[in-house]
């Protein structure tokens, strides 16, 4: 079963990577999603798997009997949970406040808090929403 | 008043704070009580380290769960020096921010999202639990989340979108090495750890741990390569936000550091102590190239912090007691020194109306005295004695050269002179050169909020100068419980399991001689 779950980790992680490189802050995100979950399920297989045995402590035993299920790495990946879907509602929304502010998810194109020198001479290869266009559109605003 | 509560205080006080600033958020009366929750924070803190210093390291079990199997809480002299330099600037930023931040800005939060980032600093400094630190982590993570797009401008949500990214995937690295960590010791209490790894800091899955931990923190903590999330946002919020970041967010990361690879890893170890002492000089070079390069202010200082950031991690790297003892007090200086310099670089935007050096100037002229205010932790930073920092790297230096890593020490002194450079450059620019522009005598006058925090932590950056002895004697103190991890243990856990691990290192030393 580790080995499955260690196999999973891998490829969660591998399509992950693959999403955040691919430069669209929407895929970049759904990157995160899938690292997130390896990661709670890398501490679920580091806390050891064990098959139906619940931990109780029986009544009249001071300590739960042998083998049973480790509840710690389950309570970690719950606060864990939490903290990432938080931490994700965020994200999401401040990716669409984005968008709506800068008018692209194409992350080369997003230099609005980049010193402008950097972007000069880049003409607009990076496609419509370029830096360019962005300062062209700024002096017609301004006009 | 127990000494468990002395612990709870610094974390329970931002708490209350941030909650009463959220209700009061559009009332006059929130920034009042922001100030005074600031002032009650620093009073913990001073509370705590005068306990500590006359009583000597103290922890505390949360909710009477024996340790290791409930959360600690532990405060030695460093934990609570630093906390005492929160609450220092904290009330710092909350003064400055009377004029920096405007209403608008304040009334979607400022206060209780500043107030939450410092629950979270407190939380980190004073925990002593791998994954209670995560969770604090995560605390001042959110809270910089939601100070940094407070405005709402274009630059701001770029800056956020970049900052967000890349600190998440630092997170992600975090809590994957704190489940790995669990997977290898069974334990995630930090003393607990120390004695569950002692001797097998060399496993596979140890060290796969401390790599991704290294990673995390060193991303915290803006070290080389992985800083990039830092120039891209420090410039665009608000001056008070940007002193507070500054000044705490990378700084808990360095503490980290000091803490996790000297209690739970061993960080004078084979492989960790060439990756970080080439991390820290890269750190340093890199940061300070890319601060020259830069035209802007805040850029400039943003800069500087990675490459000071480089000095910290080097006394880690180099791993000798005066080296450790640098870092300490190199922490210390630092978080002085460059809330200082952003809280100066937001009365030179008010006053010269740009932080672009090629659109201000004359400010020398309009303000000496804001002129003098800005070279103190200018030249402090560039380590020009007396100041605090010709001390830090003073000591640095020093350990670097008796560790005789004589490129490590020419590193660390060529850095401190192009971060001279880069000081006389904004003192050129902002100061000495004609306004494009404005005359002198016609500059907007600089409200007293915004230049008391400058001036009270001006006089700390020369008092720490003048009178370094006892902050050095105090760094020397802090640094007892990272050199001898068991002095931790033996607070948390008792001294029935240190006496046992003593045991234990005998008797490997006696079979060690027997088979020689």
């Amino acid at each position: 079963m580790e080995l499955v779950l260690a196999g999973l980790v891998g490829f969660l992680v591998a399509g992950g990577a693959y999403l955040m490189m691919s430069g669209q802050l929407i895929r970049f995100l759904f990157g995160l999603v899938l690292l997130s979950n390896a990661a709670n399920l890398a501490i679920f297989a580091a806390g050891r798997l064990t098959y139906a045995t619940p931990p109780f402590v029986l009544s009249g035993q001071a300590a739960p009997a042998a083998g049973v299920a480790n509840a710690l790495p389950q309570a970690l990946i719950l606060t864990a949970i939490v903290i990432g879907f938080g931490l994700l509602a965020f994200a999401l929304a401040l990716a669409f406040r984005a968008w709506q502010a800068l008018g692209t998810t194409e992350m080369d194109a997003m230099r609005a808090c980049e010193p402008v020198n950097l972007t000069v001479g880049k003409k607009d290869e990076i496609g419509l929403d370029g830096p360019q266009a962005y300062a062209r559109k700024e002096r017609e605003a301004a006009e | 008043m127990s000494s468990g509560m002395l612990l709870v205080w610094p974390i329970a006080l931002p708490m209350v704070t941030a909650v009463l600033t959220l209700v009061l958020r559009r009332s006059p009366t929130g920034n009042s009580v922001s100030l005074v929750g600031a002032v009650a924070l620093l009073a913990a803190g001073v509370a705590l380290l005068r306990h500590v210093l006359e009583f000597g390291p103290i922890s505390a079990q949360m909710g009477s769960w024996a340790a290791p199997f409930g959360i600690t809480l532990f405060a030695d002299i460093l934990s609570a020096a630093m906390v005492v330099i929160a609450g220092i600037v904290a009330v710092a930023v909350v003064i400055y921010s009377r004029q920096d931040v405007t209403e608008d800005e304040r009334g979607v939060g400022f206060h209780a999202l500043s107030h939450s980032l410092l629950v979270g600093v407190c939380g980190a400094f004073l925990t002593g639990d791998v994954f209670n630190l995560y969770v604090w982590f995560e605390v001042m993570l959110i809270a910089s989340f939601g100070l940094l797009v407070i405005g709402g401008r274009r630059d701001q949500m770029d800056a956020a979108v970049k900052y967000v990214g890349l600190n998440l995937i630092a997170t992600l690295a975090f809590l994957t090495g704190v489940g790995i960590l669990y997977g290898a010791a069974g334990t995630l209490n930090m003393a607990d750890l120390h004695l569950t790894l002692a001797d097998r800091q060399n496993e596979t899955a140890v060290l796969a741990a401390a790599a991704m931990l290294l990673f995390a923190f060193g991303a915290k903590a803006a070290m080389f390569p992985v800083f990039a999330w830092l120039p891209a946002s420090y410039h665009t919020p608000a001056f008070a936000t940007s002193a507070l970041f500054a000044a705490l967010l990378t700084k808990v990361g360095v503490y980290a550091l000091l803490r996790v690879f000297t209690i739970v890893f061993d960080g004078s170890g084979g492989f960790l102590q060439p990756i970080l002492l080439i991390g820290a000089v890269l750190t340093m070079v890199v940061g300070v190239l890319g601060a020259a390069a830069q035209n802007d202010v805040r850029r400039i200082l943003s800069f500087h912090i990675i490459s000071q950031i480089g000095y910290m991690v080097l006394g880690l790297a180099l791993f000798t007691p005066l080296a450790i003892i640098g870092a300490i007090f190199y922490l210390f200086h630092h978080i002085i020194v460059k809330a200082n310099l952003f809280f100066v670089a937001g009365v030179i935007r008010w006053k010269a109306g740009s932080e672009e050096l090629d659109k201000i100037g004359g400010l020398l002229k309009a303000s000496p005295l804001l002129a003098v205010l800005f070279l103190i932790p200018a030249l402090s930073l560039a380590g020009v004695p007396p100041l605090s920092g010709f001390w830090a790297k003073f000591i640095i230096v020093q350990a670097s050269l008796e560790a005789r890593d004589w490129w490590v020490a020419l590193a660390a002194l060529a850095v401190g002179l192009i971060t001279l450079f880069s000081m006389t450059k904004i003192w050129l620019a902002a100061f000495w050169k004609e306004h494009p522009d404005a005359e002198p005598a016609g500059m907007p006058v600089a409200p007293r909020s915004m230049i008391w925090p400058i001036a009270t932590l001006a006089v700390m950056t020369v008092i720490i100068g003048i009178g370094a002895g006892p902050l050095y004697a105090t760094a020397e103190e802090a640094a007892v419980t990272l050199l001898d991890p068991l002095a931790y243990v033996e607070v948390v856990l008792g001294s029935e399991a240190v006496a046992e691990a003593r045991a234990a290192e005998q008797k490997d030393l006696q079979i060690a001689e027997v088979a020689q």
